[in-house]
């Protein structure tokens, strides 16, 4: 049985070091650390708000602001824990905005019970055509996480997207660990269920 | 272990932070119960799916265009 975890290290992290540079007026050392990041900072924006022009604007503001802010940040997490809670933030404080009317935060649309139960027990598998077909996975996919509310999608895109523990997943989200626990649980199951249903059409009959 | 118990250890599970106590009790629901087999090996391919495919492109121009704008931004800030 594979665990899904990240690995765990007490060695100092090489971006510590970096850190240290830049907060001392070095761009260079900061400029590496944005090289290191920014596509993670891009996708996470991305996976969010659903959106490419936000997550463009996301990844450039979350950046500068992480400049700004560096003299705060103390090294008691991972520096790049640090800068995808900015990121996050960006990107709900986004979702708000286009939203005007909705509210969005880490709180919606979790007090529901709906997805948090099973109901498609069929086994699926996507094929080799869906799997290697001309986008039709992507869109599968991008449509699944799509429907997910934002507090779910938001923990389901640290934790298995970005691979984060579930620790930091917390942290970057201001959550506790049940918390994330319980999200996690029920954006996974939905997702499942969702993606049941395409991969289970086209495996089991004729296609449309 | 009934069902409800086996989805309350499904994340710890996956995790890999269950103790071995539960884990052989999740192995022993499983191998009793088709839907919660269903639900395991279905859900092990949704989060390893999402792991395997980058569902956003992130193409080179991209990146430069977003690079330079960032670096751009922060040696003008500070």
């Amino acid at each position: 049985m594979p665990a899904i975890q990240s690995p765990v290290t007490d060695e100092i992290h090489p971006d510590v070091a970096l850190v240290e540079r830049a907060k001392r007026g070095d761009t260079a050392a900061f400029e590496q650390l944005v090289r290191q990041y920014e596509r993670q900072i891009f996708r996470v924006a991305q996976h969010i708000t659903q959106n490419r022009e936000d997550a463009e604007d996301i990844t450039q503001d979350a950046f500068l602001k992480a400049y700004e802010k560096l003299d705060q940040f103390q090294g008691n997490s991972k520096f790049s824990t640090w800068l995808v809670r900015i990121a996050v933030n960006e990107s709900l404080m986004r979702l708000r905005k286009r939203k005007t009317s909705k509210t969005v935060s880490m709180d919606q649309d979790v007090q529901t019970e709906d997805g948090s139960i099973p109901r498609d027990f069929a086994e699926w598998r996507p094929n080799p055509e869906q799997i290697y077909g001309q986008g039709e996975l992507g869109d599968i996919l991008r449509k699944a996480i799509q429907g997910l509310p934002p507090g779910f999608r938001t923990v389901f895109t640290l934790r298995d997207v970005e691979n984060l523990s579930t620790e930091e997943t917390a942290e970057a989200l201001g959550l506790s660990v049940p918390a994330v626990k319980s999200r996690l649980l029920r954006a996974r199951l939905q997702l499942r269920e969702r993606l049941s249903r395409h991969f289970r059409q086209k495996n089991g009959g004729p296609k449309p | 272990m009934n069902c409800t118990d086996f989805l309350a250890q499904l994340t710890d599970y996956f995790d890999g932070q269950i103790d071995r106590d539960l884990l052989a009790q999740v192995q022993a629901h499983v191998r009793e119960c088709h839907h919660c087999e269903v639900v395991l090996d279905t859900t092990r391919q949704t989060i390893s799916i999402y792991r395997e495919h980058e569902i956003y492109e992130f193409p080179a121009e991209l990146r430069e265009r977003l690079h330079a704008a960032i670096m751009k931004k922060c040696r003008g800030g500070r």
